[in-house]
């Protein structure tokens, strides 16, 4: 491996310091970026080590019904939190439905949100790779890319965000706390990643040396507890990227949605928030045919990248199935294979 | 290596005969204490670590290394590179027998495939090297490469798998379609596999003057040492191999491949011990894979449904420099008896490294088209698919005319449908769902594998205390081969399991052949039992020409070995103890050879295969594709189990690697580039344990006086043949859609 700097900084404001020098990185749990060392896609000149930063890794109730993630809890921890899983049972589905057990005991908060995408020609570093190195071109548009986005994607690059975690959130309106070198300010997550145009080497909104401290969800979040789910179609049960995903998120009053949240995953550069899907579901009732129009809006504007329509299509059977399992109600517990089409298998018992 | 410290006695044993009992494996403890010693694990004094640089292209050759920035890294110490090196004794390009393969070890700058070791270089740290690979940055002069099934003229190949001939034929088989009432023509689809071995290639190499220490997997001991041998000039007895465990091999670990050459290299190059592990992409080139199909099955079958015509034809890749060909089509030879049957291959050379032998090599390529094609006909035919089988049951091996040495397939049909409920089944396919609206489809394969025999010697010893000795250098891959091997030794010789010394996995013990064909047990199990029927031979020898003897003048053949006692045939009353014969005779232990070999009279008479009926049940999601195998029923007729916890665990693992055939498996290869994309254990799919459902295997008793002395067929790659098969046509009977392109991907269920 390269050699590199290895920093432990003993504050916040040390690490940004040291994270905004030109050659470093943040690292956290490292379940992506040492691969990624590994790999030589990723060559760091130094690692800032957050990992032992105090007060990061708290579950925290706001008074105002937010809850408050740090940035360095872990994926299970947060998803093994009962309280939590009460609250956004979405959240914690697409985190069960994550990597593999392993993985989400090491994976933190912070990390997940900033994981690089799954494009192999971004990890094959004798590809060419716009992401990897702006300017140089991008093979995966002419390759195998069966997989690829159908929304929002580019000439320049038609790599997918991976996330799993991060389509709820992006449904659910989840804030982004962020520290950098003029202080700590906030975005929506929705703002935080950035659709490749012509620049897919910018993939966030973060400037050199910024941190991801917490992730909020705002108090209006938990009012969808009672019919939120996550979905993924994969090609195995476990330890698999999501082909396509969503998260749809229902507040049913009186018969009728009072106001719908969805997003998609594995079909664009970011967790894909589903705007014009919602407003056709607001103040309708939630039957077959108002999920069939919702998917139709949904992905008015996909189009295919390679050899992938048939993900258009796939996205838009998901976003039914995952309303309608919405709308059914979310269930008490925590299917044994989560987010799965197969999750009411009798005798299944992995995660 | 420190002492292997294996189980005496493990759980479950019972005292008396061995061979039979459902021993839990003896280096169990070890393994799961992490104290069981791979070649990886060794840390001679003084070593250093060697990392492979690898070429990304895959046709072209290399125009310049930056040997300068990698040896200016710190800790690295050498850089081997085709214009620095030492010389082997022979060109590796030479095939000296049909069982050596060319491999890439710096002869030249000339690339032949994407991943193909370019350059090594050594260092002190794993870190270093790794570093100097990458600081190498080497150039190349690209030339286009050739890719996939179509990537060229294709010919037809000289030989198919080990010798078979490419094209066979028996009866007319136009005149048969021709005559035929049903009639199908169907092209079948395979990818590209990697064996995927959770143990990577290896090698930890010490030279001492012209005498070398390697500690490698192999599942060939001494192809291995010979191989050695004649690449570096040396003798024999200058080899010594350790390879006491494997962590897989799969058919990657057969045959002598570059890398470990590489490593042996590159510690004569340095004068140190040199330890070389493939890191996980590596092994996606240099150490072999599953070619790639394309199969055309053309059947016919008259108004009965008996089958008029089976002509199976595979497309298959070599590589552009030596030659291996998936003998796919192969597998229409045994199973269904076609009045005419015709099988033939044709290939393409592509840039790849040489596809070799692969876990049911051709058996499970040919398998999944076979019994998808099988299937198909049921249906045009308006048949039950396993009533469609029964009525095509071949009573004599189909291309040959030959009787079997055994067969119980019938009983295995029986028996795995019964346990499976398959007579519950609907003819017609998207019938059925269950509670959550899920569709159900059940399918059926039929699975075979034939039972092969190769060469094998074994010793044994028995010793004036009471205990025996049984050394054979056989291959511990995972199946069991400690325990099981042992067990057979413990008959062999009548003594309980715990009072034989059992030794295996080095090159100075007698030549056990190849851990390969699923033939290793039956092969060192029968040098085995030689061995230690000429041992008893010896002890009953001293004992029936001794006057002093209650067993004088019984004879040789008028004794009988058991419990550490040899024992009048004609009279149990009158016996003696090992120890009594060996102390009276004034010796410290008596000691024998033994062989296991094929016995070519028996096998000219017969056709020897083992079979089963695979049977399993799907669930698909019916707007989303997502597919779900919920329950597997697996029925082999293998002659005789030597350890029914092993064989089924071994069956397992097949029945797996079959849903993952069906469902998972594909490299995937850049069209234009050549070079594989998914080198890794994220998107390379295997099943996870979620995606395995409860697997039911039956072992049908199987009685079989001519394959070998012990009448064992083998078990290691029969699972995967026909689970393959019985998967897809689940996933067809569960949505009516027959997809003949494996793996089955969601898009294709989106109808």
């Amino acid at each position: 491996m390269k050699q590199f700097d290895y920093v432990r900084p003993a504050t916040v404001a040390e690490a940004v310091a040291a994270a905004a020098q030109p050659g470093a990185t943040y690292l956290a749990a490292g379940t992506n970026l040492l691969d990624l060392m590994k790999g030589g896609v990723s060559r760091p000149d130094r690692l800032v080590d957050v990992t032992h930063l105090d007060g990061l890794d708290q579950i925290e109730r706001l008074a105002d019904g937010s809850v408050r993630i740090g940035a360095l809890v872990s994926n299970a921890d947060l998803a093994h939190d009962a309280e939590f899983a009460k609250s956004y049972p979405a959240v914690v589905e697409a985190l069960l439905s994550g990597a593999s057990a392993q993985l989400r005991n090491a994976a933190t908060v912070g990390g997940n949100l900033l994981q690089r995408t799954r494009c192999a020609y971004f990890y094959d570093t004798a590809s060419r790779c716009n992401k990897r190195e702006a300017g140089s071109g991008c093979d995966a548009r002419e390759g195998e890319n069966r997989t690829h986005a159908v929304l929002g994607w580019s000439e320049s690059c038609i790599a997918t965000h991976p996330s799993d975690f991060c389509v709820p959130l992006v449904a659910l309106d989840a804030i982004v706390e962020i520290e950098g070198r003029n202080g700590r300010r906030e975005i929506a997550l929705d703002e935080l990643h950035r659709l490749p145009g012509h620049t897919p080497e910018r993939e966030s909104a973060l400037e050199p040396g910024d941190l991801i401290v917490a992730v909020r969800l705002p108090p209006a979040a938990p009012g969808f507890a009672a019919h939120a789910r996550y979905l993924k179609v994969r090609e195995r049960t476990s330890y698999a990227f999501a082909v396509v995903s969503a998260a749809a998120a229902l507040r049913i009053e009186n018969g009728k949605i009072a106001e719908a949240r969805l997003a998609l995953g594995g079909v664009a550069a970011k967790p894909w928030r589903a705007r014009a899907a919602e407003d056709v579901l607001r103040g309708v009732a939630p039957t077959a045919d108002a999920f069939q129009d919702a998917a139709w809006r949904a992905l008015a504007d996909a189009k295919p990248s390679g050899d992938n329509a048939y993900k258009i299509e796939l996205a838009r059977r998901i976003v039914v199935r995952a309303l309608t399992l919405a709308a059914a109600g979310t269930p008490a517990r925590i299917p044994a294979l989560p987010a799965s089409p197969f999750a009411s298998t009798s005798g299944a018992i992995h995660a | 290596m420190p002492e292997l410290n294996l189980t005496s006695a493990p759980a479950h044993l019972r005292h008396g005969s061995s061979i039979g009992q459902p021993l839990t494996r003896r280096d169990g403890v070890l393994k799961v204490k992490g104290q069981a010693t791979y070649a990886a694990d060794n840390h001679p004094p003084g070593m250093l670590f060697a990392v492979m640089a690898v070429s990304s292209i895959a046709h072209g050759r290399v125009t310049s290394l930056d040997v300068a920035a990698a040896k200016r890294h710190p800790g690295v110490v050498d850089v081997m590179t085709p214009d620095h090196k030492p010389q082997l004794a022979i060109d590796p390009e030479i095939k000296t027998n049909p069982f050596v393969f060319r491999m890439e070890v710096l002869q030249s700058n000339e690339v032949r495939y994407a991943n193909q070791p370019i350059a090594v270089v050594i260092a002190e740290t794993l870190e270093a090297a790794t570093e100097g690979a990458v600081l190498l940055a080497p150039c190349y002069e690209t030339l286009p490469a050739l890719v996939g099934l179509d990537a060229g003229e294709s010919f037809v190949p000289p030989v198919v798998g080990v010798g078979n001939p490419a094209e066979n034929h028996r009866g007319d088989v136009e005149a048969g379609l021709a005559s035929a009432e049903k009639q199908i023509d169907v092209v079948y689809e395979t990818p590209p596999q990697y064996h995927n071995a959770m143990e990577p290639h290896a090698i930890v190499a010490s030279w001492d003057d012209d005498s070398v220490q390697i500690d490698m997997p192999t599942q060939g001991l001494m192809l291995s040492l010979t191989r050695v041998a004649e690449l570096f000039g040396i003798a024999h007895d200058k080899i010594h191999i350790r390879s006491p465990f494997l962590g897989g091999g799969f058919g990657s670990k057969g045959l002598m491949a570059g890398p470990p050459v590489l490593g042996l290299m590159a510690a004569k190059l340095v004068g140190r011990p040199v330890k070389l592990v493939l890191r996980r992409e590596q092994m996606y080139g240099p150490v072999g894979h599953r070619a790639p199909t394309r199969q055309r099955l053309r059947i016919g079958a008259d108004g009965e449904g008996c089958l008029t015509a089976l002509d199976h034809h595979a497309r298959t890749v070599s590589s552009t420099f030596d030659d291996f060909y998936e003998p796919a089509a192969d597998a229409s030879h045994t199973l269904y008896a076609a009045p005419a049957i015709r099988t033939s291959h044709d290939a393409v050379r592509v840039n790849t490294g040489t596809p070799l032998f692969m876990r049911a090599p051709g058996e499970a390529t040919g398998s999944i088209a076979l019994e998808s094609a099988i299937d198909e006909m049921a249906w045009a035919c308006g048949m039950d698919p396993l009533a469609f089988r029964l009525k095509n049951y071949a009573e004599v091996e189909p291309i040959t005319g030959k009787p079997f040495s055994s067969k119980a397939l019938r009983a295995c049909y029986d028996q795995g449908a019964a346990r499976f409920g398959w007579s519950k089944r609907s003819l017609q396919p998207r019938q059925t769902r269950d509670d959550a609206g899920l569709l159900v489809g059940w399918g059926m394969g039929t699975a075979t594998f034939p039972a092969l025999m190769f060469q094998a010697e074994a010793r044994a010893a028995i010793r004036r205390d009471g205990t025996g000795a049984m050394e054979i250098g056989a291959h511990d891959m995972g199946q069991g081969a400690w325990t099981a091997l042992a067990q057979i030794a413990a008959d062999a010789v009548g003594l309980d399991i715990d009072r034989v010394e059992f030794k295996a996995g080095t090159s100075d013990l007698p030549d056990a052949g190849i851990a390969g064909g699923s033939a290793h047990t039956a092969t060192a199990g029968a040098a085995i039992h030689s061995a230690g029927a000429a041992v008893i031979a010896k002890l009953a020898d001293l004992a029936t020409k001794d006057q002093r003897s209650p067993l004088f003048g019984a004879g040789n053949a008028g004794v009988i070995a058991r419990d550490g006692r040899l024992i009048r045939r004609d009279d149990e009353n009158r016996s003696e103890s090992y120890t009594e014969i060996l102390a009276r005779a004034g010796v410290a232990e008596v000691e024998a050879r033994g062989t296991g070999a094929p016995n070519p009279a028996a096998m000219e008479e017969y056709a020897m295969h083992a079979h089963g009926a695979v049977f399993a049940e799907v669930k698909v999601d019916p707007e989303l594709g997502q597919i779900r195998v919920t329950r597997m029923v697996g029925a082999f007729a293998a002659g005789r189990i030597v350890n029914p916890h092993l064989v089924k665990s071994q069956l397992f693992g097949g029945m797996i690697w079959g849903m993952s055939f069906a469902l998972h498996e594909e490299a995937i290869t850049d069209r234009r580039s050549g070079r594989i994309m998914n080198a890794n254990l994220g998107e390379y799919h295997i099943p996870v344990n979620a995606d395995v459902p409860p697997l039911d295997v039956i072992t049908v008793d199987e009685y079989d006086p001519h394959v070998n002395a012990l009448g064992i067929k083998g078990v290691g790659e029969i699972g995967i043949t026909g689970s393959a098969g019985a998967v897809a046509n689940a996933v067809w009977h569960a949505t009516g859609v027959r997809v003949r392109r494996f793996p089955i991907r969601i898009e294709e269920l989106l109808t």
